[in-house]
C-alpha cells in the first residue's frame, strides 16, 4: 500500500510536468524563449514513479531532456523557468538554459547536454557513498541511444566490477533523435545488453507511474542488499519531437496514435479511483498543477536579466588573476 | 554565377563528391534520420543532420555510402580510420565539435600518426565535418569551436570556412586530400549566402585570403569573426581609417605568407578569434607575427578573443562572451593612434 501522501505527491508531479512541458512547446512555437528546448512529454511517469522511490537527498544525474526531472527532484518551478528565460535568477543563473537544469542542493549531480556522460559521474556519487559507508540511492537517468556509446559500458563494467549499488534508469522513448530503437538495438530487448555485465536488469511499462515506482524501490533495496548495480528499463514513447522544432517527419501518425492509448497522463487518470482519488481530488490536483506552473512562467518574464561580466564568474573555485576583466 | 548559402554550398560539395569517386562515403547520427522507419513516407532523409545539411544525400546514393550511426563517435571515427587506410575516403560527422571529447583518441592518436609512427607508408585521407560556434543560445556543451584543440595536433588538417564559396572549395580539396582534415562549419554561417560558380574548383589548403584590402591596420578574422571585421572596417572607412582583412581560411597548414605582408604593409594587427583565449588560434597567430616581423610592427599585435570561460547561455552573458564589432572597432582606433 502506498501512503495517500505518496499518491498525492505522484498526481501533482505528473500533471506539473505535463502542464510545464505543453507551456515549453508553446512558448517555442511563439520563439519567446532563446535556445534548445527539449520536453519530456511521454516521460512523466518515469519521472515522478522513480523519484518517487528516492529521497530528496538522494543522487541522480540528468540530460538535456531533464525538466521532468528537475521538477520531480524538487527543483522549484520559479527557478527552472527563469533558467530556460536565461534570467538572473534561474536555478543555474542563467548559464546553463533549458539542457543543464540542475539544482545541487536537490541531489541533482548535473543535466548533461553529450549523451552518456552522467552514468560514469553516478557511479562516482556512489563509489563515494560506498567509500564513506552511507547510504544515498544514486540514480542516473540516460535514454535508449545512450547505451551504444562506451562511457556508458565503462561506467556498467566499472559499478558492477567494483560491487556498487547504483541504478541505470534508461528511458527507452523508441527514438534516439530521428533513429528508431527498433532499428538500432542490436538485442531483442534494450536491457540485454547487461548480460555482458552479468548485471542484473528489469523492464517496466514506463507509462504506469506505480509500476515504474515499485519496480524502481523493489530495485533499490536488492541493489543495497546485494550490493550491486542495477538496470531498469522503461519503456515509453517520446511524443515530442527530439527538440522542439524538430519536423516529427519520422514519427508515424498511427504509431503516435497507439501510444496516445498508452499516455502516462491518460493512465494515471484511469487509475486515480483505485488509489483512493476521487473526482475532486484529482481535479483539486490537477488545478493546482496548473496554476503552478503558470505562475512559474509568468514569474520567469519578470526576473532580470544576467549582467554581460556575470558570465566571468565561478569559472574556478580559486584563481588568482581576474579574467579578462 | 549562383547565389548559395553556406549550407548549400557544403551540400553540393559532397554531391560533387560522392558523384565524382565511389570510394566517398559518410558516416554520422541522422545524417538520413528516419532510419527505422522508412516505411512510411516522408521519413527518408527526415534530418540530413540536425541543420539539414547532407538532406538528400541518402536518396541519391543509397544506405551503403550514407550511413546512418548509432551515437558511438568512438566506433565510427575509428571505422573510417580503418576504410581509409584502405582505400575509402571516409567522411564523418561530429554533430557538434563539443562532442570531440568522446572520439578525440581517434584523431589524435591513431588519424594523426599513422603515417608518421608507421614509417609515412599510410595514409589516412579522411574528413571530419564538423559545427562550430556560439551566437545560438545553445549553452556550454553545443556552442565551442575548439579550433586550437585540432590544430595543436600534428598530422590532422584544420579548415574553417566563412563563406559559401571558401566553404565548397575547401570542402572539395579536403574530401581529395590524403590526410585526416577537420572540417568546422559554424552554425551562425549556414543561413549566409554569396556567389559560388557551379564549376568552382578545388581550394587548396593552406592558402588564406585577403578579404577586404587596406592600408592602416590589419585585421586577421577566423571564421565567423570575419562578419565583424568587415562591419568594423566598414564603419572605420567612414572616418578614413583603412582596414585590412585576412582570413587564412585553414589553420593547420596556415598561409604565414599572406599573414606576414600583410603585416608588413600596415605593421598594425588584430587578431580575431570566437575561442578561449589561451592556447589559441590567436594566441598563435600574434606570437608567429612578433617573431617574424617583429621590426616591422609598430605595435604590440592586439587580440580579440571570447574570455577564459566556457560558454554562457543566457543571450546578455553570450552576446558579451563573444568579440563583437565595437571590440574590433576600438582596438582599430587605439592602434590608429599609435
Ligand atoms: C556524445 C554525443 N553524441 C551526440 C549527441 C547528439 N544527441 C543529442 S540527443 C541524441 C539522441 C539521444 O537519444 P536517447 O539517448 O534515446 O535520449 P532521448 O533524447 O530519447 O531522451 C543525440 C544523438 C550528444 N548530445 N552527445
Ligand atoms: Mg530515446
Amino acid at each position: 500500500m502506498i501512503e495517500k501522501e505518496k499518491i498525492n505527491w505522484i498526481y501533482k508531479k505528473i500533471f506539473t510536468i505535463r502542464f510545464f512541458e505543453e507551456r515549453i512547446k508553446k512558448i517555442a512555437k511563439e520563439k519567446t524563449v532563446p535556445g534548445y528546448l527539449h520536453t519530456c512529454i511521454g516521460s512523466e511517469a518515469i519521472c515522478v514513479g522513480v523519484m518517487a522511490a528516492l529521497n530528496q537527498d538522494d543522487w541522480i544525474s540528468s540530460t538535456y531532456r531533464n525538466h521532468g526531472h528537475a521538477i520531480a527532484k524538487g527543483c522549484k518551478l520559479n527557478e527552472i523557468t527563469s533558467e530556460i528565460y536565461g534570467r538572473k535568477t534561474g536555478i543555474c543563473k542563467g548559464r546553463g538554459g533549458s539542457m543543464h537544469i540542475s539544482d545541487f542542493s536537490k541531489g541533482m549531480l548535473g543535466s548533461f547536454g553529450i549523451v552518456a556522460a552522467g552514468p560514469a559521474v553516478v557511479l562516482g556519487a556512489a563509489l563515494q557513498e560506498k567509500i564513506n559507508k552511507s547510504n544515498k540511492t544514486c540514480v542516473s537517468f540516460f535514454g535508449d541511444g545512450a547505451i551504444h556509446n562506451g562511457a556508458f559500458h565503462e561506467a556498467a563494467g566499472l559499478a558492477k566490477l567494483w560491487d556498487i549499488p547504483m541504478i541505470f534508469v534508461c528511458e527507452n522513448n523508441g527514438y534516439a533523435e530521428a533513429t528508431a530503437t527498433d532499428w538500432h538495438l542490436n538485442t531483442k530487448e534494450l536491457s540485454d545488453i547487461t548480460k555482458a555485465y552479468d548485471m542484473l536488469s528489469y523492464i517496466g511499462d514506463g507509462n504506469n507511474v506505480f509500476e515504474v515506482y515499485d519496480i524502481t524501490k523493489k530495485a533499490i533495496n536488492e541493489a543495497k542488499q546485494k550490493n550491486t548495480p542495477i538496470f531498469l528499463e522503461f519503456k515509453n514513447y517520446r511524443f515530442s519531437g527530439q527538440y522542439e522544432g524538430d519536423t516529427q517527419l519520422y514519427q508515424p501518425q498511427e504509431e503516435i496514435d497507439k501510444a496516445k492509448q498508452n499516455d502516462p497522463i491518460k493512465l494515471a487518470k484511469e487509475n486515480s479511483s483505485k488509489y483512493g482519488l476521487n473526482k475532486n481530488d484529482l481535479e483539486k490536483i490537477i488545478n493546482e498543477a496548473k496554476e503552478e506552473v503558470d505562475k512559474a512562467f509568468d514569474f520567469a518574464d519578470t526576473q532580470p536579466w544576467p549582467q554581460p561580466e556575470d558570465a566571468l564568474e565561478e569559472v574556478y573555485v580559486n584563481y588568482p588573476v581576474e579574467i579578462n576583466r | 554565377m549562383t547565389i548559395k548559402t553556406v549550407k548549400d554550398a557544403i551540400n553540393d560539395a559532397l554531391v560533387q563528391s560522392f558523384e565524382e569517386d565511389k570510394n566517398v562515403i559518410l558516416m554520422g547520427e541522422d545524417i538520413a534520420g528516419g532510419k527505422g522507419r522508412e516505411q512510411y513516407q516522408g521519413t527518408q532523409d527526415a534530418w540530413g543532420g540536425p541543420f539539414g545539411v547532407t538532406q538528400g544525400l541518402y536518396t541519391k546514393f543509397g544506405g551503403e555510402r550514407v550511413r546512418d550511426t548509432t551515437i558511438a563517435e568512438a566506433g565510427f571515427f575509428g571505422a573510417a580510420i580503418g576504410a581509409a587506410m584502405t582505400g575509402l575516403r571516409p567522411i564523418v560527422e561530429l554533430m557538434y565539435v563539443d562532442f570531440a571529447g568522446v572520439c578525440f583518441d581517434q584523431m589524435m592518436n591513431q588519424a594523426a600518426k599513422v603515417r608518421y609512427m608507421f614509417g609515412g607508408k599510410q595514409k589516412v585521407p579522411m574528413v571530419v565535418r564538423t559545427v562550430v560556434g556560439a551566437g545560438f543560445r545553445a549553452g556550454s556543451e553545443h556552442s565551442q569551436t575548439l579550433y586550437s584543440l585540432y590544430t595543436h595536433i600534428p598530422g590532422l588538417k584544420v579548415v574553417a570556412p566563412y563563406d559559401a564559396y571558401d566553404a565548397k572549395g575547401l570542402l572539395l580539396s579536403s574530401i581529395k586530400d590524403d590526410d585526416p582534415v577537420i572540417f568546422m562549419e559554424h552554425k551562425r554561417l549556414y543561413m549566409t549566402s554569396c556567389e559560388v560558380p557551379d564549376d568552382l574548383k578545388p581550394i587548396p589548403l593552406g592558402k588564406g585570403r585577403i578579404r577586404r584590402e587596406g592600408s592602416d591596420v590589419t585585421i586577421i578574422a577566423i571564421q565567423r569573426m570575419n562578419l565583424f571585421a568587415e562591419e568594423a572596417a566598414n564603419e572605420l572607412e567612414k572616418i578614413n581609417i583603412s582596414c585590412e582583412i585576412v582570413d587564412p581560411r585553414t589553420y593547420s597548414p596556415l598561409d604565414e605568407e599572406l599573414i606576414f605582408q600583410s603585416v608588413k604593409k600596415t605593421g598594425k594587427v588584430i587578431v580575431v578569434d570566437e575561442s578561449n583565449p589561451k592556447c589559441s588560434l590567436a594566441s598563435e597567430i600574434s606570437s608567429l607575427i612578433s617573431e617574424k616581423c617583429f621590426l616591422d610592427l609598430k605595435a604590440a599585435v592586439i587580440k580579440i578573443t571570447a574570455p577564459h570561460t566556457p560558454v554562457p547561455f543566457s543571450p546578455p552573458m553570450e552576446d558579451f562572451y563573444i568579440p563583437s564589432t565595437k571590440k574590433i572597432i576600438d582596438a582599430v582606433k587605439k592602434l590608429k593612434d599609435v
